[in-house]
């Protein structure tokens, strides 16, 4: 089996668990910028994030042999913060980057005018940038939550088969299916979706346009759920392929759009030397 | 709530009386030292439950109270004040952002509540979170009323803690309500007693979603 988790924080993950994940067949990833937990006070430290996932994470991700994508954006949470909005002058920055393979995570928290207004600017840049498009949809009030980001996207112009929601349930999957947008599961221990949960809606809605992702970040979460996923296909009856289509090719195929995946695999980008006295080298040889 | 109760209140509870006294005092003659005071008040004063009966005081803390007496010692008004219980929120760790918001009732910096509420409510901290609906938080409009009650259902804040739910409740919220438990239900999770309690008491929306159309035609 192999694995492309399109959603997972790994900046929140420790180094083990990029192990644990090379060991369970996770050889890509994507991830999305988000909130950190503790609010960020200014635009320098988004830059300083921004920073990380383009440089150290996949320098991580690259000592198992992982394949470390990003996505940028001010986050839909920040986007009411206006000691954070700032950043958005300098998003074209790092779109601009190789690896950079989407602009997200973008969409509604509260849904408030000031997430309107940076969800639209950012769907902006997208174009602009030839990117594809990560949305995030709100835990509180999701089904309106989903309904104003289509119509969002509608009035954008923008392609919907360079969107993906993300976040779906059994209620609101209905409402993006037949949208042309792609569609995004986070596999959650006990909320979100669950890897059975997540079999009914592939046998009712098909295997075209899913994702699945582990959304691993500093919450309760796991990023071997998209592996127990692929089992628990295998057990509802999908057959090898159709794992191989949901947890590996769908995601080539959607952020492939960017232009900029990369996919050889190698060991180790940079030689021992640069990480000099860093624990991530240890027991590494 | 006043800041006399509170001291009253506050003499029999804290380990150093002494400490809150002076502090109150210094802060009469120099209002700058509460960057010093503040944070030290659960280290001198203690941080246990405080005890007393006012419904508006449940689930505050003794080191709650002496910060919020601290803040109205200060010989501050308007826009100076305003400025000086703003510097403490964004500096202040989550004790201390509790405190001042717990002081918004009676520590009036007018229109500025707006932000320190807004930012207590987008953490998912459960201290700060709980603070802000607990304030009879005027300032917050409807929508990010409704918002803050459906974080606490999130968070298993209990809906006891939001101030006039009995009286700002309305058709919106038990909209959301009622479509949240759609959700959980099709996920075959339940929502909190207290919020179907709530949901039974203000009704769920008539008008069905499109998505309750669409679960319901296939």
């Amino acid at each position: 089996m192999r694995i492309f988790d399109p959603h997972i924080h790994m900046s929140s993950r420790t180094t083990d668990d990029y192990e644990r994940m090379a060991g369970a067949g996770v050889r890509a990833l994507v991830e999305p910028a988000f909130w950190l937990g503790q609010p960020r006070t200014n635009a320098g430290s988004f830059t300083d994030y921004f920073d990380s996932l383009i440089g150290w994470e996949p320098f991580r991700a690259s000592q198992f042999g992982i394949r470390h994508h990003c996505a940028v954006a001010l986050n839909p949470k920040e986007a009411n913060d206006p000691r954070c909005r700032d950043v958005l002058s300098v998003l074209p920055r790092y779109l601009a980057k190789d690896r950079v393979v989407a602009v997200g995570e973008v969409g509604y928290d509260s849904m408030t005018k000031d997430e309107d207004e940076a969800f639209a600017v950012q769907l902006g840049l997208a174009v602009e940038y030839d990117l594809p498009v990560l949305v995030h949809t709100p835990h509180r009030d999701k089904q309106r939550g989903t309904l104003r980001t289509l119509d969002v996207l509608k009035e954008s112009g923008i392609d919907h088969g360079r969107v993906i929601i993300d976040h779906l349930n059994e209620v609101t999957v209905g409402l993006v299916a037949d949208s042309g947008c792609w569609m995004g599961f986070s596999i959650y221990p006990g909320t979100k979706m669950s890897p059975s949960r997540m079999t009914v809606l592939l046998s009712r809605y098909g295997l075209a346009r899913m994702l699945v992702n582990s959304a691993a970040d500093w919450g309760r979460s796991d990023p071997l759920l998209t592996v127990r996923t692929g089992q628990a296909m295998l057990t509802a009856g999908f057959t090898e392929d159709d794992v191989d289509q949901v947890l590996w090719r769908n995601p080539v195929e959607f952020f492939g759009q960017s232009g900029r995946l990369d996919l050889d695999i190698v060991p180790a980008e940079l030689p021992a030397a640069a990480s000099a006295g860093n624990s991530i080298n240890r027991g590494d040889a | 709530m006043s800041a006399p109760h509170l001291a009253e209140m506050l003499k029999e509870q804290v380990t150093d009386p002494a400490w809150l006294e002076d502090a109150v005092a210094r802060l009469a003659r120099d209002p700058g030292a509460v960057a010093e005071l503040f944070p030290a008040v659960g280290r001198r004063c203690g941080r246990g439950p405080l005890r007393g009966d006012a419904p508006e005081l449940a689930a505050w803390t003794v080191d709650d109270a002496a910060r919020v007496l601290l803040l109205t010692a200060m010989p501050l008004r308007g826009a100076a004040l305003a400025e000086q219980i703003r510097t403490l929120y964004w500096h202040g760790d989550a004790a201390e952002k509790r405190a001042v918001l717990r002081a918004l009732p009676i520590v009036d910096i007018g229109d500025d509540a707006v932000e320190l509420l807004h930012d207590a409510i987008r953490t998912n901290d459960p201290r700060l979170v709980r603070a802000a609906v607990g304030t009879d938080a005027r300032q917050l409009d409807e929508q990010m009323w409704r918002q803050a009650v459906l974080k606490c259902v999130f968070m298993d804040i209990p809906l006891t803690a939001v101030a006039a739910l009995d009286r700002r409740a309305d058709g919106e919220l038990g909209r959301m309500l009622a479509d949240l438990d759609a959700e959980r239900r099709a996920a075959g999770r339940a929502i909190p007693a207290d919020a179907r309690a709530l949901l039974t008491l203000i009704g769920g929306s008539t008008k069905p979603t499109r998505s309750a159309e669409h679960e319901e035609a296939s």
